[in-house]
C-alpha cells in the first residue's frame, strides 16, 4: 500500500514537471500584463529544440538552455506584436499556437530527412536523475523520488525563483506595477515597454523549459503529438493558482496528483469506464476552483495593450 | 477599350487551358494510382509512410503511375480528394480511418471513380469503394505468445489508447496468444483514454512494472513513447506496435505487432491492374495476406527457438486451424 502511495506521488512529480515551467512562464507574463495564451506553441517549440540538440549534441543542458532559447523567441515575436505594436494579446497568441507546431514539424522534416519524429536520445543523454541508484529497489523513496529527472527540482527552484523575484525583489515591484497600472508605473520612471519585454521573452524561456521537460525527461524524442494540450493545462493552472507563482505550483501539483490517482485506479477492474476515471484530474479542478479557490482575480491591466501617448 | 481586352485575353486563355487539359488527361494510358495521407504526413514513420512505400513498390514492379496529397488537418480530406480526382487517377486511396466518412461521401458523388481506404469499414459500400481492414488480432497473437514465452515474472501487461473494438483487436488477440503460450501467466490491462498523452503511458507502465510485470505491450501510438521510455529506464521489456519500434529503445523493444499497410496497398494495386478490383467490398487483410506480421529486428532479442515456434503458431494461423479472438467474448469463447 504504502509503495502505491509513493508511486502516485511519484507520478504526480513527474507529470505536473512540465506544467510547472510553463504556467510560471504564464505567471511572469501575465503579471506584467501582457496574456500569454501562446504557451502551448513555446512549449512545442521548445520541446522539438530540446530534443533536437540533445540528439545531435548528446548534451542534455545544452539542449535545456537551447530549449530555453527557442522559447525566448517565441516570446519576442509575441513581445513585438503586444507590447510595440499593441496588438490583441489573444490573437498574437493564437498565432504563436499556430506557429509553434508549424515550425516544428517544418524543422523536423530539415533535421530528421524528412521524418515528423525525432530520433530518441540515449538514456545517458538525457536530463540526469540524481537520485537514480540512492534508495534500494522497491522502496518507499525509490518509487517517490529514485526515478525522477533533474528538471522535476530546477521546476520547484524555479518557483521559489520567482516568487522570490516577484515579491521580494525591486525588479519584481516593477513588474507587478506594470501589471496593475502601468500608466502609474510610467509617471515614476519606470520603462513598461521594457519591463514588459523582459517579461514576456522570459515566459518564453519559461515555457521552453516546460516543453523539453517533456521531451528529454519524460519521454526521449519528440513526435508533433507530444504536447498535445499541456501548455493549456498549464494557463488554467495560473488561472487557478491567482496568477501567483506558489498558487501555480499548488495548482499543477493537484492537476498531476489527480493523474496520478487515475493511474492507480485505472489498473482495479471497477465498474466505472475507464473514461469516467480520466475525468477525474478536470472534474476535480473544476470541484475545487468553485467550492474553494473563490474569487480569482488578474492583475488589473493584464491584456490591455500599453500606448504611452494614449490620453486617459 | 482597357476591359474589353482583359476580357479577350482571359478568354483565350481559359480556352487555351482547357484544350491543353483535354489533351493531356486522354494522352495518359498508364494507370493512375494516388493517395491523400490524414494528418501524419508521409513521412510519420508510420502508416501514412508504409502506405506510401506500398505505392512505390507498384510503381516499381506494376509499373503504374503514382502520387499523392498531404493533409496537414482534417478539413483537408475533401479538399485533396478532389484535387486528385480532377487529375484524373483511376484509383484514390485514403489512408487513415479518419477518412472513412469522405471517402463514403465522394464515392458517391463521383460513382465513376474508384476509391480505396485503409483502415475503413463501408456500412454499404457503393461498387466504386473498397474498405481494407487487418485483423491486428493475429500479429497481437504472435507477438503475445512471444511474451509469454520470455516473461520470467510470469506477469505481462497491456496498455491500450482508447476502449473500442480496433484496440480491442490488439487486447485480446495478445492476451490469447500469451494464455497460449503459458497459461499461468498473469495478464495486467490498462487504458490511457489518450492517444497522445506520453506521461501517462509512461505512469502506467511504472506501474505495471512495479506490479510485477515484466514485459509491457502498448497499442496508443504517442502513449506507447512513454510506455517504451518507462521500460528504458527500469531495464524491462516493451513491446511495439504498427511498425518495428525497436529503434526507440534497441534494447528493451523485442518485438513489435507489424501492420504492413505497404503490402495491403500493393495487393490492391495489383488486382487493379489484373482488373479484379474488389469494389463495393470490405477487405481484410492478415497474416495469410503478409499484411501483419512481427518486426524484422524480433531475433536480436527473442531466441531462435522461440521464433521457430513462433512460425509454427503463424502457419495454424494460416491454414484457419487456429483462429484469434478479437473481442472479449471471443476471447471468453476461446478460452473454454
Amino acid at each position: 500500500m504504502i509503495d502505491n502511495v509513493a508511486l502516485i506521488l511519484g507520478t504526480t512529480l513527474m507529470y505536473s514537471t512540465p506544467l510547472i515551467f510553463t504556467a510560471m512562464g504564464g505567471v511572469i507574463s501575465e503579471n506584467s500584463g501582457v496574456i500569454n495564451i501562446g504557451l502551448e506553441g513555446m512549449m512545442v517549440i521548445g520541446a522539438f529544440t530540446g530534443a533536437t540538440i540533445g540528439y545531435f549534441t548528446g548534451n542534455p543542458w545544452i539542449a535545456f538552455i537551447g530549449a530555453g532559447f527557442a522559447g525566448a523567441i517565441f516570446g519576442l515575436l509575441h513581445a513585438i506584436a503586444c507590447v510595440s505594436f499593441g496588438a490583441n494579446q489573444v490573437v498574437s497568441g493564437i498565432a504563436i499556437n499556430f506557429l509553434g507546431p508549424g515550425l516544428a514539424l517544418f524543422l523536423s522534416r530539415i533535421f530528421f530527412d524528412g521524418a515528423t519524429m525525432t530520433l530518441s536520445i540515449n538514456l545517458d543523454n538525457k536530463m540526469p536523475r540524481p537520485l537514480s541508484g540512492v534508495f534500494s529497489q522497491d522502496s518507499f523513496m525509490y518509487y517517490f523520488l529514485g526515478n525522477r529527472y533533474a528538471t522535476v527540482y530546477i521546476a520547484l527552484i524555479l518557483v521559489f525563483l520567482l516568487w522570490y523575484v516577484l515579491y521580494k525583489t525591486k525588479l519584481g515591484l516593477r513588474i507587478r506595477a506594470v501589471g496593475e497600472h502601468p500608466t502609474a508605473a510610467d509617471t515614476l520612471g519606470i520603462d513598461v515597454y521594457k519591463i514588459r519585454y523582459l517579461s514576456v521573452i522570459f515566459s518564453g524561456v519559461f515555457a521552453g523549459f516546460g516543453g523539453a521537460a517533456l521531451s528529454l525527461a519524460i519521454v526521449s524524442n519528440f513526435r508533433p503529438t507530444l504536447v498535445s494540450g499541456h501548455g493549456f493545462i498549464a494557463l488554467a493552472a495560473m488561472i487557478f493558482g491567482k496568477w501567483k507563482p506558489q498558487g501555480a505550483l499548488l495548482a499543477c501539483l493537484l492537476f498531476g496528483g489527480a493523474q496520478g490517482i487515475t493511474v492507480f485506479l485505472g489498473q482495479y477492474d471497477f465498474k466505472v469506464s475507464s473514461q469516467i476515471l480520466s475525468m477525474i484530474p478536470y472534474v476535480l479542478t473544476m470541484v475545487i476552483l468553485v467550492g474553494f479557490v473563490g474569487r480569482a482575480s488578474a492583475p488589473a491591466a493584464d491584456g490591455i495593450p500599453y500606448d504611452k501617448e494614449q490620453k486617459y | 477599350m482597357l476591359r474589353k481586352r482583359t476580357i479577350l485575353f482571359i478568354s483565350v486563355l481559359v480556352i487555351v487551358l482547357v484544350i491543353a487539359g483535354c489533351g493531356q488527361a486522354k494522352k495518359e494510358t498508364k494507370i493512375k494510382v494516388a493517395m491523400v495521407t490524414d494528418v501524419g504526413g508521409v513521412n510519420d514513420q508510420s502508416f501514412n509512410q508504409s502506405a506510401w512505400e506500398g505505392l512505390q513498390r507498384a510503381e516499381k514492379e506494376l509499373g503504374v503511375k503514382i502520387s499523392y496529397v498531404e493533409s496537414n488537418q482534417d478539413a483537408d480530406y475533401k479538399p485533396n480528394m478532389e484535387t486528385l480526382f480532377d487529375a484524373g487517377n483511376d484509383l484514390i486511396w485514403g489512408i487513415g480511418f479518419k477518412m472513412a466518412e469522405t471517402l463514403g461521401e465522394v464515392a458517391k458523388l463521383n460513382p465513376e471513380q474508384k476509391y480505396a481506404g485503409i483502415d475503413c469499414f463501408f456500412e454499404n459500400p457503393t461498387p466504386n469503394l473498397v474498405g481494407i481492414l487487418f485483423k491486428e488480432q493475429e500479429p497481437s497473437f504472435l507477438v503475445g505468445y512471444i511474451a509469454g514465452k520470455m516473461t520470467k515474472a510470469k506477469k505481462v501487461g497491456f496498455v491500450g489508447g482508447m476502449d473500442f473494438f480496433v484496440i480491442h483487436k490488439f487486447h485480446y488477440g495478445f492476451m490469447a496468444g500469451v494464455k497460449y503460450a503459458n497459461p499461468e501467466c498473469k495478464i495486467l490491462a490498462q487504458y490511457a483514454d489518450s492517444f497522445t498523452d506520453a506521461a501517462k503511458g509512461k505512469a502506467i507502465a511504472n506501474q505495471m512494472y512495479k506490479n510485477g510485470a515484466d514485459i509491457v505491450f502498448h497499442a496508443a501510438g504517442g502513449v506507447g513513447d512513454g510506455v517504451i521510455e518507462a521500460a528504458k529506464e527500469q531495464n524491462k521489456f516493451a513491446i511495439g506496435v504498427d511498425r518495428d519500434q525497436n529503434d526507440l529503445a534497441p534494447a528493451n523493444v523485442i518485438t513489435s505487432a507489424m501492420k504492413r499497410v505497404d503490402n495491403a496497398m500493393f495487393n490492391l494495386t495489383e488486382d487493379l491492374v489484373k482488373g479484379e478490383y474488389p469494389g463495393g467490398t470490405n477487405v481484410v487483410y492478415g497474416l495469410k495476406e503478409g499484411a501483419v506480421g512481427i518486426a524484422p529486428t524480433s531475433d536480436k532479442h527473442v531466441p531462435q527457438d522461440i521464433l521457430d515456434e513462433v512460425d509454427k503458431v503463424k502457419e495454424m494461423i494460416i491454414s484457419g486451424e487456429l483462429v484469434v479472438p478479437s473481442s472479449l467474448e471471443d476471447y471468453k469463447k476461446w478460452m473454454k
